[in-house]
This record gives structure tokens, sequence and C-alpha cells, in this order.
């Protein structure tokens, strides 16, 4: 049984299709990673799963139902989502910004109550920006935001969780703080976590769950990542020739690049004539 | 990223809770929106007393008082209840209309400039009333009536033009300038075709204006009012997480193309009503809500205070285009116009210094 699922879904946008009869299936309580080169797709079929991109054929299914059939605020209690792009409203302070991950459970004369007080502190300090919370949102750095965001999704307080590219923006002490948070609501809070990651060796460390999209939004591979990520995969879907390695730290699968071949040219050899390359074909 | 245990923090948000009905209801208000609205509303008060008992035949507010529960003379029944009351009322109303109708489409449009008559629509409105006096020769009703038609039709045109891949944004802004210019042309045309009285006519129902206007316009305007109102009111929470972006809303269980097309319709009718009642009042629509959002420091669309603001801008700027230029008064369009346009300077101006500092 799994909660959400892609069933045949075809995903674009006017004019422009992304991904043709494209399913997928998101496992109960795992932290699923989706991943492949960019414009393949992950982020419209996160947007499909979430119901803010209607498909135009096929269903997103959600709890035995076509996710298209709920109430949008009911959708909402469900499911959470970190879109990529969001804007704050200027001036609003972070607490307010949080705050509003509660619309979907509260009505035009109920709109605040203890609960939503509880979920709003609780969300802020787990991802530590409780100190924040009367600062403008403006003022903050871009690894704050980002904390910003995710608290406003997790005071949501859904039980599935779809995070498109949480990582972005974020140098990498602050990558690995968001992807140690969500490990540990993951354990801990039993939330089924569905993310876009462009790292495939940060993939392969955090997911229980890897889905892997060729260009066109085909499903090259899924399952856990040490049966997933492979040497032919990503020669595969990426079309870069690359060694797979255990992870030092966690024995995952890491991925190296391998240099492109080249005669017995020094690394200054090599450097050179990528740039006469370039030089000519700008010539 | 993980925090001590610490005492219990108050309420993270800003705003005052207010809990009504045993705990039922629990609203979260703004206390400086509410000191906004509250300002604007004594305004409107004052105001109307002024507007009721000054001008060419001083009265006393008991003779107001006692016609307005009909116990007055002929005379005081014909100041008050046929030149004073309506006009007022017209005044509060069109200002209200006004001033919901640029926060909505401010905020929909997530720019300052995405209000009724910069986007064309009120030129618009103003197009379909001179087509109904110039072309088919139609009297008050008429000209209301091609007002809102007008109105409409190019809300239509311009959102529809916007619309596609996308939100909206400057592209509704820009189109709608580019809409409300050609418009523009059209209107001049219209009124070089039109006779010599007709034209005159016409003019003076392009400058905005609230005189030799009756209970009729009331009337109309107050059901547009009644009926749009509380939609909008409604919708106040969606349109605010709408300014988070389209997916993020829909993230948090906003319909955001229903949200987005019945926010837009009620804005579009507000504005085309009020300009049917009034003529074009130029840049309230613009002022209003950014004047109230911005006392009230408030990142939400303030709706109660705008409508209330634009109220008090209208009574007051009416008053004063009567009052001081008595015995000709100007067109209150001409006192809205001049008042806004500097605002609109003083914005433009701030905005741009913002965007290179």
């Amino acid at each position: 049984m799994t909660r959400l699922l892609a069933q045949d879904v075809t995903l674009g946008y006017e004019g422009r299709t992304v991904a043709t009869d494209l399913s997928v299936a998101i496992p109960d309580d795992s932290f699923t990673v989706i991943v492949g080169p960019n414009a393949c797709g992950k982020s419209t079929l996160l947007a499909a799963l979430a119901r803010v991109l209607a498909p135009q054929e096929g269903a997103v299914v959600l709890d035995g139902h076509a996710i298209s059939s709920y109430r949008s605020k009911e959708v909402a209690r469900r499911l959470g989502l970190l879109p990529q792009t969001a804007s704050a409203p200027g001036g609003i302070t972070v607490g307010d910004l949080v705050a509003r991950g509660r619309y979907p459970h509260q009505q035009l004369l109920k709109q605040w109550s203890d609960d939503d007080e509880k979920a709003v502190v609780e969300a802020m300090t787990l991802t530590n920006v409780a100190d924040l919370a009367d600062r403008a949102v403006d003022e903050l750095s871009g690894g704050q935001r980002q904390r910003v965001w995710l608290a406003m999704a997790l005071a949501q307080e859904t039980p599935i969780l779809l995070l498109d590219e949480p990582t972005t923006y974020l140098d990498i002490s602050h990558q690995v703080d968001v992807l140690e948070l969500l490990a540990r609501l993951h354990d801990e809070s039993g939330r089924t976590l569905v993310a876009v990651l462009h790292d495939l060796n940060q993939a392969a460390r955090y997911a229980t769950h890897l889905i892997a999209l060729r260009p066109g939004g085909v499903v090259a591979a899924s399952g856990p990542p040490a049966e997933v990520l492979t040497e032919e995969l990503v020669t595969d879907v990426y079309g870069l020739a690359c060694r797979v390695v255990p992870d030092p730290e966690t024995g995952t699968p890491m991925v190296v690049p391998r240099r492109p071949l080249r005669g017995p040219a020094s690394e200054k050899g090599a450097r050179t004539g990528a740039a006469d390359g370039a030089l000519r074909a700008d010539g | 990223m993980s925090a001590p245990p610490r005492p219990r923090p108050a309420p993270p948000v800003t705003g005052r809770l207010v809990r009504l009905a045993g705990g039922r209801v629990t609203l979260r208000v703004g206390p400086r929106s509410v000191a906004v609205g509250v300002v604007s509303l004594l305004v409107v008060v004052v105001g109307a007393v002024v507007s009721l008992t000054t001008g060419e035949a001083p009265l006393s507010l008991v003779e107001v008082g006692e016609t307005l529960v009909g116990q007055g003379s002929r005379s005081t029944e014909f100041v008050v209840l046929t030149l004073r009351l309506p006009r007022l009322l017209l005044a509060i109303g069109v200002g209200a209309a006004l001033a919901v109708s640029g926060a909505v489409l401010q905020s929909l449009s997530r720019n300052v400039l995405g209000s009724p008559d910069v986007i064309g629509f009120t030129t618009g409105a103003a197009t379909g009333a001179l087509v109904a006096i110039v072309v088919l020769g139609a009297t008050t009703l008429g000209t209301s009536v091609g007002a809102l038609i007008g109105g409409v039709v190019t809300a239509l045109v311009v959102v529809g033009l916007a619309a596609g891949r996308g939100t909206q944004g400057l592209r509704l802004v820009l189109i709608g300038i580019g809409v409300g210019a050609m418009l523009l042309a059209v209107n001049s045309w219209l009124i070089t075709r039109a006779a010599l009285q007709t034209a005159v006519d016409a003019q003076a129902w392009l400058l905005g204006d609230l005189s030799n206007r009756g209970w009729t316009q009331v009337v109309a305007l107050a059901v547009a009012l009644v009926l749009l109102l509380p939609i909008v009111l409604a919708g106040a929470r969606r349109l605010a997480l709408l300014e988070l972006g389209d997916r993020p809303a829909g993230g948090l269980g906003v319909d955001v193309t229903r949200t987005r097309n019945v926010a837009l319709l009620a804005a579009v009718g507000l504005a085309a009503a009020a300009t049917a009642a009034a003529g074009p009042i130029p840049f309230l629509a613009l002022a209003a809500p950014q004047i109230a959002r911005r006392l009230s420091r408030s990142a939400t669309p303030v709706l109660v205070p705008s409508a209330l603001l634009g109220a008090a801008m209208l009574v007051v700027s009416d008053l004063a285009v009567t009052r001081l230029f008595a015995p000709v008064p100007l067109p209150v369009g001409v006192a809205t116009g001049l008042l806004g346009g500097l605002y609109l300077i003083a914005l433009l101006v701030r905005m741009w210094r913002g965007s290179t500092t």
C-alpha cells in the first residue's frame, strides 16, 4: 500500500510536454529522493504529486483516490510542499511566515488555536529559527531564509512532505544541516519525505528510496540507492563516465566522475586543450 | 540544528488574538490596521457632519438630524436628502469600492502599479460610457451601464492578453498600460466626433465628479458593494497566501486558479461600478490601499482599512473641492488626480531609490 503515487501521468505546460506515461510510487515512510539531469522533469513531477500542477493525462493518487477529487485544503493537511521559488511579502516577520503553514488547519472564523501555536513553535525550534521569530524575512541570509521556508512547511504538520531542491543556494555546511534535519524528521516523526536533489552523493547518503529520471521524464531506475546508483546508470542517465565507490563515511554509493579520455597529457596540457577548443568554438 | 529546551515563548506571530463567542471564534488582527481603520472612520464621520451641515445653506446638526428622520422642512429636505446626502454616500461608496479594488489588484499582480486606473480598467469604463453618450445618446442610467460593460470588457481583454505561462505581475501592468493608452486615444476620438453639447457632457463625465448624481447611482453602487465586498473579504486570507507565489499557495491548500479568478472579477466589478456611478476618479485605487498598507505595516493586504481610508480620502477631497472652490466647485476627480499624481511620483522616486541602493 502506497499512499502517494502517479499513474501514467503526462505532464507539461502549454505547448510543451515534459513527461509522458510516467508512473512512480512513493513507498510509505520512505525518504524518497528524485534525481536526474537538468530539465528532466523532476520538479514537474513533484509539482504534480503535490497537486499544484494538474496532469494532462493520467492521475496522481493519494490514499486511494485521485488527488484532484479532494478539496485543496484536505490535500494540504495530508501533504506539504516546499517549493523551489517562493517570495516572502515585503516586511513579513519570520513567525508570521511560518504561521502561514497553518492555513489548511484554520477556518475563516478560527484563525489561531493552541495547536497552531504549538506547531509553529515546534517547527521553528526544529529548524533553529525560533530566535528569529520577530525579524523580517527580507533581512535574513539565504541559509536562514531557506530554514524559515522549511519551518513553514513543517508547521503544516503533514504526514507527507515534498521538497523541491531544499539545498539550492546553500553552502555545503547548510546543505548538510538541512539534509540531517530531514533525515532526523524521517527517522523520528515517521514522515514520508520526497525530495528533489541535484547532488547524487547526498541523495545516496540520505535516501531510503531513490528514483532516477532520464531526460524526457522516464524512470531509469528506482529502489534502494545501493542498487540504483551504479556506474551504468550514471553513464546512461547523465552521459557521464564515472566510478562508483563506497562513501568512506557511510558506505553508501559515491559517484566520482572520470576525467575525459585524453592522451598522456599533463593536467596543464589538458586545460590548455580545453581552452583552445572553447576559443575555436567562439571564433 | 537543535535548540536547548526553553520556556514557552510568547506567541511567535504578530498581531493580537481576538477571542469571541467563548473561544469558538478566534481572529488575528493587527493593532495598527485597526488604528488605521478607526481613524479613517472618524474622518468619514467628521467629513459627513461637515458636508451635511455646511455649504450654501448652513444647517445645524439638529436640523440635519430632524430631516434625516423625516421631521425637516421642505427646504432642508431638498438640501439634505436631494443634494448633500446622496453625494456624501456616493463619495463613501466610490472611495471604498475603488480602494478595495486597488488593494485586490495590487495584491494579485504583486505590483503597486497594478491598480484599476493604471492598468486601463477605469479608462475602459470611460470608453463604455462615452460610447453610450456619444454613439447611443444615452442618458444617466445608460451611461452607467455603458461604463460597467466597458470596464468589464477591458478587464477581460487585459487579463486575457496577460494570461499564459507563469505569473502575471509586471506583464499584467504593462499590457494594461498599453491597452489603457489605446483606449485613451479612442476616448479622445469619440469626443471629437460628437456634437458640441454632447461633447461637453461627455467631457464633464470624464472628469469624474460627484455632482449631478442622485439616489439611482447610490443604490446601484450599494448593490454592487453588498454583493462584491463579502466575496472579497471572505477570500482575503487566500489572497495573502497567493502573494507567496502560485506553487507555495497551492501547497498550502489554496485553489489558486479559482481564488485568482474570483478576486479578479470582484475587483473589476467594484472598479466598474464605482466608475459607472461617479465617472473615472483617478489614483484613489492606487493610493488608498498603499497608504493603508504602509501605515498598518502589514505584510498582507488590509482590505477593511483600505476601504475606510478610501472613503475618507474621497469624502475629504470632495469637501475640499466643493467648499474651497465655491461657488464653482472643481470636479473631485481633479483633486484626486492632483494629489494622486504627487503620491505616484513620490512612490516611484522611492521605489527607484530603493532599487539602486
